[in-house]
């Protein structure tokens, strides 16, 4: 007899997927993890009803590509120059993606209302957001399962994911063109040290 | 007996565009000049433009230069289709058992021909009743708006369509009972040209053999013809020998599949008619059901006291009695003063009194099979389409969108944002090589309207780009808004010439150049130059 060995992968993410599935038997609200682009494996991990704050448009759509890539719906609000393209080139399904682009003074409701159906809403919020609202809308990420990705201000976040040091690859002066873009991820928040990764974008 | 309507594509769509036109538009000229095209290549054209010396497979340049006011149509197949259906309708309504042979060409049977009845004086008179019928059709046609139709009766059902293609305008051509070979070897070769590409071939060949004749055709004996011309050819050939003979299938007519319910008294509120219609759209899906059908794109009407508002909705999948409530719902308050939501695309028509009637009209209708679920479900899907429905009823049908990518130069002009619960249409194919666009990674923010920038170079003079494609000077520093920031590198210019005939009249025309810029920052920017010397910000690498 035979015995299969055992795969593991990263130590971390078994024992994340073993939490969840005893906060799932215990009953309560279950934190599943979303999936994200292998290169952003290392740094952030998206878990259902967390919040997670991105400083740029590349990063948000970055962030919602691998729920898409695996399937799953997403959502774009408050985009009012969304890059159907580079959404694309990102890894994004377009075919599966919901664009709000000017949700105006509806736009509380708007991302409470696509919270509900996706499983990753990106959110450009207008203005500031008061603590009341914003725990309103955790209350209802945690219980639909979904992830929001805030590309501006938020109370709090799950983690907060900037880019550092961007440099661009393949451009010179009047020569070449835009190629690569390297960057320095900074992960931080949640009580933890901040974790960086060098990242092409 | 055989009803054609010569160059139906350009009727067709003549038709549309009167019908697409306001009330009080002026009339249109249906017998202006007019061409269909798909590819750049005339089609169809009409007797006016034929007149004018513009042929099938001109360039649109060479119809123009021809014709200047030539009026120019996009083929579609489907609109010749639907056209054609209220010509079949009108014929139905006269003489049963219609048979449609392709939008332009129907045949019904002809009075007569088959129970003739001799005359006092040992004649046949059924050749006066083939003309009367034509008559009585012809008459009809025009009441529904078809000026041009010609009919042609014979023993076959290709003898018949010959004949109507030789008939003169609204009259009928007859061809005796068992002279159809006979009737069909006088005609000259060129007339297969009519059947298609492969017509076309065999006429041109026959005729550069010396053949003027179909007669000459006949002459030659089968074992050539079968070697020679292929199967076409043979087809052809037993005909003008009077061998085949081709029977028309007639039609059933459809169904009548579209809904309406009426107001007594009048209704005034877009939620009350809502309301109301929910039980008419449950049965117009449920009538389509029955047949196994659903559709795909349902026209809605919705008439008050002084006119109609009308719109074509489509669906992605297949409308549910719910989709079409809300397509009502969205539809009456788009067109009624009070309400608060603008519409993108008016319905034509602003509802200005109470309600009387609401219809559906089935517009495309598909077997039920190609939308069916699988037997796992649609379940997710079905979720995410209700709950987005809710968004649209928070902040309009327009609000939301899918983003669609199409081909195209300029950052803005590769995609499209559509409506969600429309399917997109009209988009440029992407796969063209579309010189002149910028290559590398696409931009993640791409502005609707461009952001006013400045670019100047070292001794801060404006930076342009000569008529050669030439930089003036080297970008140093960029103003976007009020900040300055310094350039770090650059790449560039990508020139464009597009749409230089609409100089001046606004955005989108004469020459201009992108370029890429990255800040000090580390942002990077597609810029665009345009002719007499504005920057803006079309889009950001964010």
């Amino acid at each position: 007899m035979s015995v299969r060995p055992l795969e593991i992968d990263d130590p971390r993410a078994v024992v994340d997927r073993l939490r969840g599935r005893i906060a799932a038997l215990e009953g309560g609200p279950t934190r599943l993890l979303v999936p994200v682009l292998p290169a952003l494996a290392g740094l952030v991990q998206l878990r259902t009803g967390g919040v997670y704050g991105v400083d740029s448009a590349s990063l948000g759509m970055a962030l919602a590509a691998g729920a898409s890539q695996a399937g799953e719906w997403v959502g774009f609000a408050g985009w009012d120059d969304f890059g159907a393209e580079a959404a694309q080139q990102r890894g994004i399904v377009l075919g599966r993606t919901v664009l709000v682009p000017t949700p105006g003074e509806h736009w509380l409701e708007v991302t409470a209302a696509l919270v509900d159906v996706l499983k990753v809403v990106v959110l450009r919020p207008p203005g500031g957001v008061d603590a009341k609202s914003a725990s309103l809308l955790e209350a209802r990420l945690r219980a639909r399962s979904a992830v929001l990705v805030v590309q501006g201000e938020w109370p709090r976040c799950e983690a907060r994911i900037s880019a550092e040091q961007v440099t661009w690859d393949g451009i010179g002066h009047g020569r070449g063109r835009l190629r690569e873009r390297r960057a320095t991820l900074v992960a931080s928040g949640g009580g933890r040290m901040p974790v960086r990764a060098d990242v092409v974008l | 007996m055989v009803l054609w309507c010569p160059d139906w594509s350009v009727t067709a769509a003549l038709l549309e565009r009167v019908d697409a036109m306001p009330d009080d538009a002026p009339p249109a000229d249906v017998a202006a000049p007019a061409v269909v095209l798909a590819n750049n290549k005339v089609v169809v054209c009409n007797a006016a433009a034929r007149a004018e010396g513009v042929r099938r497979g001109h360039r649109r340049r060479d119809a123009q230069a021809r014709c200047p006011e030539v009026v120019l149509l996009d083929a579609n197949p489907d609109r010749d289709a639907r056209w054609f259906e209220p010509v079949l309708a009108a014929v139905e309504a006269v003489r049963p058992g219609v048979a449609p042979l392709r939008p332009g060409l129907l045949a019904v049977p002809a009075p007569g021909r088959y129970f003739a009845r001799r005359g006092s004086g040992g004649q046949d008179e059924r050749i006066g009743g083939e003309e009367a019928a034509a008559a009585v059709l012809a008459e009809h046609l025009v009441e529904a708006g078809v000026w041009d139709s010609r009919f042609g009766a014979a023993d076959d059902l290709y003898t018949a369509e010959r004949a109507a293609r030789e008939a003169p305008p609204q009259s009928c051509l007859s061809v005796p009972s068992g002279s159809s070979a006979e009737f069909l070897r006088g005609l000259p070769v060129t007339v297969l040209a009519d059947d298609g590409p492969e017509g076309a071939e065999l006429a041109d060949l026959l005729r550069r053999l010396g053949l003027v004749l179909l007669a000459d055709f006949a002459r030659l004996g089968a074992g050539e013809v079968a070697n020679r011309f292929g199967s076409y050819g043979t087809d052809v050939w037993r005909r003008v020998q009077g061998r085949e003979v081709t029977r028309l299938a007639s039609r059933t007519p459809p169904p009548e599949l579209a809904c309406e319910i009426a107001f007594e008294p009048p209704l005034d509120s877009a939620e009350a008619v809502t309301f109301s219609v929910r039980t008419t759209a449950e049965r117009f899906v449920a009538g389509l059901a029955d047949r196994q059908l659903v559709a795909t794109s349902v026209r809605i009407e919705a008439e008050f006291e002084e006119g109609v508002s009308a719109r074509t909705w489509l669906h992605p999948r297949c409308f549910t009695s719910r989709d079409l409530v809300d397509r009502v719902h969205w539809q009456l308050q788009a067109g009624m003063a009070s309400s608060g939501l603008r519409s993108r695309k008016g319905t034509g028509e602003t509802i200005t009194s109470a309600v009387t009637l609401v219809r559906f009209l089935p517009d495309v209708v598909e077997p039920a099979g190609d939308h069916a679920d699988g037997l796992w479900g649609g379940g997710a899907e079905e979720q995410v389409v209700r709950g987005v429905a809710r968004v649209q009823a928070m902040v309009g049908y327009d609000a939301v969108r899918v983003p669609v990518l199409q081909g195209g130069r300029g950052a803005a002009d590769r995609q499209a944002l559509v409506p969600w619960g429309e399917r997109p249409v009209g988009l440029r194919p992407v796969e063209r090589p579309w010189p002149g666009r910028i290559p590398g990674p696409a931009p993640s923010r791409v502005f609707a309207t461009p952001l006013e920038a400045e670019v100047v170079d070292e001794a801060s003079v404006p930076v342009a780009v000569t008529a050669r494609g030439l930089v003036t000077g080297e970008p140093w520093r960029i103003r976007l808004g009020r900040h300055w920031c310094p350039v770090a590198s650059w790449a560039g210019p990508w020139p464009v010439d597009e749409g230089w005939w609409l100089a001046g009249s606004g955005a989108g025309s004469g020459r201009a150049a992108r370029f890429q810029v990255v800040g000090v920052d580390g942002r990077a920017w597609l810029l665009c130059w345009r002719a007499p010397g504005s920057w803006e910000v079309e889009a950001a690498y964010d």
